[in-house]
C-alpha cells in the first residue's frame, strides 16, 4: 500500500491553485480567430465589388501588420505572439476602413501606426487605450488628407463601376443626391471597402453577437441612439429624402458599431459602461454626419469614447453582491 | 405504488419567495457520473488513523488521552475548549499511538493523535446501521429545549461537513441579539464531480430531514427549506417524502455554479441579500449543510458524536469512482487504494471538489471532517491554454456572482496596489473559481486575488 502511493506520488500528482478546470473552448485566440470569421461576409462583398483594388489594401494591410507586429515586438525583446492573431484582426479591419484607390504606401504607414502607435508604446495588447485600427487610420487620414479625404475616393479612370462616383454620404452633403436604399444596403455603392454592405455588416455582426465575441450593448446602444436621432431629425423635416435608413446604412456606421466600437480592451467592462460607451459613439457620429466638415465620424467617434472608457469603467464600478 | 406515494405526499405550498437562481456565475461540466449512482459503501476500517486536533475553523482541540492508552469507538479522544472549536472522537476501537505532525489538505502542519485499530471494529451493514439506519423521529421535537440540542451538537464535535469545517454548535444556537427566522440546509452541491451530498439525499433523507427539523427548532426558525439544484431530482423527491407532512420545504434551485455558496442559496430561495461582510444572520437566516443534519440528528436522537462522514472519489483519473462512509482520519492512501487505485492518466488529487478543492501533493493525507469528496483528474480534465493577457472582454465580470471586476482585483494584486484593491470591494471574493474558470486568457485571477487578500489582511493587522 505504501509502496503504491510512493510510487503514484512521484509518477503522477501536479499541484496548483483552484479552480483546477478551465473553459478552453473560449480563449483569446478562438475569440480572435471569431472575428476574422466574421469578417468573411464583409471581405468577400469588398472583394466582389472592388476586385483587386479590395485585395490589394487587405493583403498590404495585414502584412505590414503582421511585420509590424514583429518588429515592435523584438524592439521590447517580448515574445512574438502572432498566434494570438490580434495583429491580423487589426490588419484586416484597417485594410477594409481604406478606400479602394488609396495608394500602397497609405496601408503600410497606417499599418505601423496602428500596431506602433496604437498598441505597442501603450504596452501591447490588452493595454492600449484606442482602438489600433482606428489610431492608424485617423494618422493617415489627417497626413495624407487630399487621398484619405472625400475625394480619395473616386477614380474615374477605374473599371469599376462604384469607384468612378462619389460616397453616398458624400454625394447627399454636396449634391442632394439621395441613394437607392436597396443599393446602400446590398454594397452597391462606393465607400471603404469593408463597409459598403450593411447586409455583410449585419451577417458578420450577428456571427459576433451569438458567439458572444462582441458584446450586444454597445452594437443595441449605438444603433438605437442613431435610430433616435436620425429619426428625430425624420419627423422634423419628413420631406427629407435622407432618412433614418439612409443613415443606418450608409458609411461605416455598421461596420463600425459591429466590429470596430467593440472592440473589448478599448471599450468599457461592464454592461451599463457598454451602453454607455454605445450611446456615446452614436451621439458623435451623428454630430460629426450632421454639423462638422467631414461627411462620415465613425472613427473619431469610437476612438473619442475609447479615451473615454477608463473613465466609464469608474463610473459604473459595479455594485458588489450585498453592497448598497 | 412509489409514484402514487409522491403524489400524495407532495402537496404544492406556497413556493419560496427567491427567484430560485442568482446573478451572474457559470456553467462548468458538471460530470457527477462518475459515482452518481454508486450507493454509499462503508469502508473496512483501516489499520491506522490520523486525526489532526485542528480540522475545523477556529481553535485547535486538547488531547485527553495519552500514547499507549486503549480507547473505544465514540470516546472522545480530544476536547474543543474554546467556543469556536470541535471534540474529536474515536472512529475505531484501539490504541493511541504516538502523536504524529500531519498536513491537512489546506497544506497546513497540525499535530494529529493516531489511533491504531486495535481488537473487534464494527463494520459494514451493522456500522452502517449504527450511524444511519433505523428510524428518524420527525415529530415532537417542540418538546425539546433548543438548548438541549446545542449541547448535544457540542458534545458530538459536529462541523459543517460541506467544507467549510466551522463549528456547528457555534450556528445552531437560540439567540436573543440576532433573531433566527429561516432556517436553510443546503443541499445544492454545486460543485461539479461530487456526489456526497446527492447520495445522503438519496440514501438517508429522513436522517436529513430529522436533522432539520432538530437544527430549526435549536434556532428557533419558524420555516426550514432544503434547497436542491435540479439537476438532482431524485433527491428532490425523495426528500419530498420524508419531509412530508413535516412541514420542511423543499427548494428547487436553477443548476448553476455557485448555487451552493451561503450567500447564493439565500438570494435563490429568499431573494435576500446578506450584507457586503456580514453573515445570514444578519437577515434572519442560518445555513447548514444535509450531511451536517444528518450528523446533528444522530448526534441528538441516539447521542452518537460525529466519527465517520461520507465522501465522494471521483474523477476521472480513479479506477473505480465511489461514494464511500469513512473514518475521520483516514489517509487518502488507503481511500484510494480502496477504490481500485490511480490510473495513468491521473494528473492531480484534489481534495473537495475541482472548483475550490485543494490539490495534495501526498497521499498520506488525511480525510478530515471538512473533506467531501477526493477528485482525481486526469491531464485532460485539467487542460488549460497558455497564459496569455487580459483583453478586458469582460467574461469575469459576467461571471463573478459576487458582481465584482475579477480582472481589475487581479491587476491590484500583481500591482500591489491595495487601495484600489480594497475600491474593488477585494474582500468580498470567496474564491470560487468562476473568473478563472472562463477566462480566456487562462489568467490565475484566483490565485492572484487571493494573495491580493493576503496582502490586505497583513495591512490590516499592522
Amino acid at each position: 500500500m505504501a509502496d503504491l502511493s510512493q510510487q503514484k506520488t512521484e509518477a503522477v500528482i501536479h499541484v496548483a491553485p483552484s479552480p483546477h478546470i478551465f473553459n478552453i473552448e473560449t480563449t483569446t485566440r478562438s475569440m480572435m480567430r471569431d472575428v476574422l470569421i466574421a469578417l468573411l461576409p464583409v471581405l468577400f462583398t469588398a472583394l466582389y465589388i472592388f476586385r483587386w483594388s479590395a485585395a490589394k489594401q487587405i493583403v498590404i494591410c495585414l502584412a505590414a501588420c503582421l511585420a509590424g507586429e514583429a518588429l515592435f515586438t523584438r524592439m521590447r525583446q517580448r515574445p512574438l505572439a502572432l498566434w494570438d492573431l490580434s495583429a491580423a484582426v487589426t490588419g484586416v479591419i484597417l485594410g477594409l476602413s481604406l478606400p479602394a484607390p488609396a495608394p500602397w504606401y497609405i496601408g503600410i504607414i497606417a499599418s505601423f501606426v496602428a500596431v506602433g502607435i496604437g498598441k505597442m508604446v501603450f504596452g501591447g495588447l490588452g493595454m492600449n487605450i484606442f482602438n489600433p485600427a482606428m489610431v492608424g487610420r485617423a494618422f493617415v487620414m489627417i497626413a495624407f488628407a487630399e487621398k484619405m479625404a472625400a475625394g480619395g475616393y473616386v477614380d474615374p479612370d477605374r473599371a469599376v463601376d462604384v469607384m468612378t462616383q462619389a460616397t453616398p454620404l458624400t454625394a447627399f452633403r454636396q449634391a442632394g443626391m439621395p441613394i437607392e436604399l436597396s443599393d446602400l444596403f446590398w454594397g452597391l455603392s462606393n465607400g471603404s471597402i469593408g463597409e459598403i454592405s450593411a447586409a455583410a455588416c449585419l451577417i458578420g455582426g450577428g456571427y459576433l453577437l451569438v458567439r458572444r465575441v462582441a458584446s450586444w450593448q454597445i452594437p443595441a446602444a449605438v444603433l438605437a441612439t442613431v435610430f433616435v436621432l436620425a429619426g428625430g431629425a425624420n419627423l422634423m423635416n419628413l420631406n427629407s429624402s435622407w432618412t433614418v435608413w439612409h443613415h443606418f446604412f450608409s458609411g461605416a456606421l455598421l461596420f463600425g458599431a459591429f466590429f470596430i466600437a467593440t472592440d473589448p480592451v478599448t471599450s468599457p467592462l461592464t454592461g451599463r459602461g457598454k451602453w454607455i460607451f454605445g450611446i456615446g459613439v452614436g451621439v458623435l457620429v451623428m454630430l460629426i454626419r450632421t454639423f462638422s466638415g467631414y461627411p462620415e465620424g465613425v472613427m473619431f467617434a469610437v476612438l473619442l469614447m475609447n479615451a473615454c472608457t477608463p473613465l466609464i469603467n469608474r463610473w459604473t464600478r459595479p455594485r458588489p453582491f450585498g453592497s448598497w | 405504488m412509489r409514484l402514487q406515494q409522491v403524489f400524495t405526499s407532495y402537496r404544492p405550498t406556497k413556493p419560496p419567495p427567491g427567484p430560485g437562481t442568482f446573478p451572474h456565475g457559470v456553467h462548468p461540466p458538471e460530470r457527477k457520473d462518475f459515482s452518481l449512482d454508486a450507493p454509499i459503501e462503508v469502508v473496512p476500517p483501516p489499520k491506522t488513523l490520523k486525526l489532526p486536533l485542528l480540522q475545523h475553523v477556529g481553535q485547535p482541540c486538547t488531547p485527553l488521552v495519552k500514547p499507549k492508552q486503549q480507547v473505544a469507538f465514540g470516546d472522545m479522544i480530544a476536547r474543543g475548549e474554546a467556543f469556536i472549536s470541535a471534540s474529536l472522537h474515536a472512529p475505531l476501537n484501539g490504541v493511541i499511538g504516538k502523536t504524529a505532525m500531519t498536513t491537512l489538505p489546506n497544506g497546513r502542519h497540525v499535530e494529529a493523535i493516531v489511533l491504531n485499530g486495535e481488537g473487534e471494529q464494527i463494520t459494514g451493514q451493522a456500522l452502517w446501521d449504527d450511524i444511519f439506519g433505523g428510524e428518524w423521529p420527525k415529530k415532537q421535537y417542540q418538546a425539546i429545549e433548543p438548548q438541549v440540542v446545542s449541547d448535544a451538537i457540542h458534545a458530538a464535535g459536529i462541523v459543517g461537513l460541506g467544507g467549510a469545517a466551522f463549528p456547528t454548535h457555534v450556528k445552531i444556537l437560540p439567540s436573543d441579539k440576532k433573531p433566527i427566522h429561516t432556517l436553510i440546509v443546503n443541499g445544492c452541491e454545486c460543485e461539479p464531480y461530487l456526489t456526497t451530498d446527492y447520495r445522503m439525499m438519496v440514501e438517508i433523507p429522513d436522517a436529513i430531514v430529522s436533522g432539520a427539523l432538530l437544527a430549526s427548532r435549536a434556532v428557533g426558525a419558524s420555516r426550514t427549506f432544503i434547497g436542491v439544484e435540479s439537476n438532482k431530482l431524485e433527491a428532490v423527491e425523495a426528500l419530498r417524502l420524508a419531509a412530508a407532512g413535516a412541514g420542511i420545504q423543499i427548494a428547487v434551485l436553477k443548476t448553476k455554479y455557485p448555487q451552493g455558496s451561503e450567500k447564493h442559496l439565500i438570494k435563490g430561495i429568499l431573494n435576500r441579500e446578506v450584507p457586503l461582510g456580514g453573515l445570514p444572520a444578519d437577515v434572519g437566516v442560518t445555513m447548514t449543510n444535509v450531511a451536517t443534519v444528518a450528523a446533528v440528528a444522530r448526534a441528538v436522537v441516539r447521542r452518537k458524536p460525529l466519527t465517520h462522514r461520507v465522501i465522494s472519489v471521483t474523477g476521472g483519473g480513479i479506477v473505480k469512482p465511489k461514494n464511500l462512509l469513512v473514518p475521520i482520519g483516514i489517509s487518502m492512501a488507503d481511500i484510494i487504494e480502496y477504490c481500485g487505485g490511480l490510473k495513468k492518466t491521473a494528473a492531480r488529487i484534489v481534495a473537495g471538489g475541482p472548483m475550490m478543492g485543494f490539490a495534495v501533493s501526498s497521499l498520506d493525507r488525511p480525510i478530515t471532517k471538512g473533506t467531501s469528496g477526493i477528485t482525481v483528474l486526469s491531464h485532460e480534465e485539467i487542460k488549460k491554454e497558455t497564459e496569455t493577457v487580459c483583453v478586458r472582454c469582460g467574461r469575469c465580470v459576467d461571471a463573478c456572482p459576487m458582481n465584482l471586476v475579477p480582472t481589475k482585483l487581479a491587476m491590484a494584486s500583481r500591482l500591489k496596489d491595495l487601495n484600489l484593491a480594497r475600491q474593488y470591494s477585494i474582500m468580498a471574493c470567496f474564491e470560487c473559481g468562476s473568473c478563472a474558470y472562463v477566462c480566456p486568457a487562462a489568467l490565475p485571477l484566483v490565485q492572484l486575488i487571493r494573495s491580493g487578500k493576503a496582502m490586505v489582511v497583513r495591512e490590516g493587522k499592522k
